[in-house]
C-alpha cells in the first residue's frame, strides 16, 4: 500500500507508532483477518463522512415539521430514511430552543456521531474540553465565542455510553425562503456540537 | 486521587480550550479502518470490541497518555487487544516491527 | 432484564470505586437525578472489556442532573443540567 505524503524522493523512517501500524495491518493480511483492499475502501467512506451529511439532517428538519418530530423521536431510523448510512449509530438528536442550549461532550474519551460529523475536532478530544464541559460549560462556549445569557438554560450532554448527541440548533432569523441546500450551508460542525449556532450569511 | 483513573477526567481543572483543528495524515485514517474492521464493521471480522479498545487506552500510563496523540493511543491500544486475543504474538509483531523498520520508510 | 426504572424516578448513582473498566464517570458517583429517558438494553461494557459476552444486556438510561447540585462552585443557571448515560447496575 503506498503511503502519501513527500513524494521528493527523500526517504524518512516511520516512527515507532507508524511502523506498529504498518506492522500490524501486514501482519493481519497475511493471517487472513482482512486485505488492504478493505482498508483503503474503509479509509475512502470515512473520508466521505464529514460534517455536511449532519447538517443535511438539520436542513431538512428545519423544513419538515413532520421529520423533525421523527428526528427528536429516533434519531437514527430518520437518518436512515434520509438515504444516510448510520451503521450502528444509536443517535439522540437534542433540540435547542429559545430558552435552553445544548452541547455535548465525551469526558471518558472522544465518543462523537462519526457516521454523521467525520472525524472529530482535536479540541473534542483534549483534556480542556473533556474536563471543563460538563463542569463549567458557559466559560467554555465563551470561549468558543457564544455568549449565553441566564435566561437560557444549559443541557451538557456527556456521551458515557451507547448513546451518540447530535445538536439540532435553531434556524436562525433571516434565512426565510431559503432552499435546503443553502440552510445546510450555514450548519457547520460546530453547531451540531452545541460550541457554535447558525448565523445567515 | 488514586480512585480516579487518568482517563476520568470530568469536573477536573484545565486550561482554556484551544480550538486546535488537525488535517489526519494516511497512517492516521488506516488505524481509524482498522478499528472499524477488527470490531466487525464494512464486513470485517469481529475480533474485538470498542470496549477493549477503551480499556487498553486507559491502561496506558499518564505520562503515556498525555505525550501520545489520539491515533498513537489507538494504535497501541488495537495492537495490544490483538496479542491479549492471540490473533498476533509480540514476537512475530517485533520481528515484522525489526523487518520493517529496515526498509526505507516514508513519512505517513 | 427488565427496566427497574421510568422516566421521572429519582435515583441515585452507587457511590463505589471499583477497578476494571467503566463507563460511570468518577464526578457523578453519589449523586442524585432524574431518568430523562431508558435508552434500551446494552451489552455490558465492563463484561465485553474483559472479553466476555456482556450478556444478559443491561437497561441503560439517560439521566438529568441538576448542575448546581454537582458542583459546589457551579457558575451558571439554577436550571442548568448535565444528562449522563448510565446503566441500572450502577444505579438505586
Amino acid at each position: 500500500m503506498k503511503d502519501s505524503g513527500a513524494d521528493d524522493g527523500s526517504y524518512q523512517p516511520y516512527s515507532y507508532f507508524q511502523l506498529m501500524e504498518v506492522s500490524l495491518r501486514e501482519l493481519l493480511v497475511e493471517k487472513g483477518v482482512l486485505t488492504e483492499a478493505q482498508v483503503t475502501e474503509e479509509v475512502e467512506a470515512m473520508r466521505r463522512r464529514s460534517p455536511a451529511i449532519g447538517a443535511r439532517v438539520v436542513a431538512k428538519a428545519w423544513t419538515d415539521p413532520g421529520y423533525k418530530s421523527r428526528l427528536l423521536a429516533n434519531g437514527s431510523q430518520a437518518c436512515t430514511d434520509l438515504g444516510i448510512d448510520v451503521a450502528a449509530l444509536k443517535l439522540v438528536v437534542v433540540e435547542n430552543t429559545p430558552g435552553t442550549h445544548n452541547v455535548v461532550v465525551c469526558t471518558l474519551c472522544s465518543c462523537y456521531p462519526r457516521m454523521l460529523l467525520g472525524i472529530p475536532p482535536e479540541w473534542y478530544k483534549s483534556r480542556s474540553y473533556r474536563s471543563r464541559t460538563v463542569r463549567e460549560p458557559r466559560a467554555v462556549l465563551s470561549e468558543f465565542g457564544l455568549q449565553l445569557d441566564l435566561d437560557t438554560n444549559i443541557r451538557v450532554h456527556d456521551s458515557t455510553a451507547d448513546m451518540r448527541y447530535l445538536v439540532l440548533p435553531m434556524r436562525p432569523a433571516g434565512t426565510e425562503g431559503w432552499s435546503e441546500e443553502r440552510l445546510a450551508s450555514i450548519v457547520t460542525r460546530d453547531c451540531m456540537i452545541g460550541v457554535a449556532v447558525p448565523k445567515p450569511h | 486521587m488514586i480512585e480516579r483513573s487518568y482517563h476520568d477526567m470530568g469536573g477536573l481543572p484545565a486550561g482554556k480550550v484551544e480550538p486546535t483543528e488537525h488535517d489526519y495524515v494516511e497512517w492516521e485514517r488506516r488505524v481509524d479502518a482498522l478499528m472499524v474492521l477488527l470490531s466487525g464493521g464494512k464486513g470485517g471480522k469481529r475480533l474485538m470490541t470498542v470496549d477493549e479498545l477503551r480499556k487498553n487506552i486507559e491502561a496506558l500510563p499518564p505520562d503515556a497518555y498525555d505525550r501520545m496523540s489520539y491515533y498513537e493511543r489507538w494504535v497501541t491500544s488495537i495492537t495490544q487487544t490483538m496479542i491479549q486475543r492471540g490473533v498476533i504474538t509480540t514476537e512475530e509483531l517485533g520481528r515484522k516491527m525489526a523487518e520493517l523498520g529496515k526498509r526505507d520508510g516514508r513519512k505517513v | 432484564m427488565d427496566a427497574r426504572f421510568k422516566p421521572g424516578d429519582v435515583v441515585r448513582v452507587r457511590k463505589a470505586f471499583p477497578l476494571g473498566h467503566i463507563r460511570t464517570p468518577f464526578y457523578i458517583r453519589g449523586h442524585s437525578g432524574v431518568i430523562e429517558r431508558i435508552c434500551g438494553s446494552f451489552g455490558n461494557p465492563e463484561e465485553l472489556a474483559q472479553q466476555r459476552s456482556g450478556e444478559p444486556k443491561q437497561p441503560l438510561y439517560r439521566v438529568r442532573f441538576r448542575q448546581k447540585e454537582v458542583w459546589p462552585d457551579y457558575q451558571g443557571s439554577d436550571a442548568d443540567v448535565l444528562e449522563v448515560e448510565i446503566f441500572q447496575h450502577w444505579l438505586e
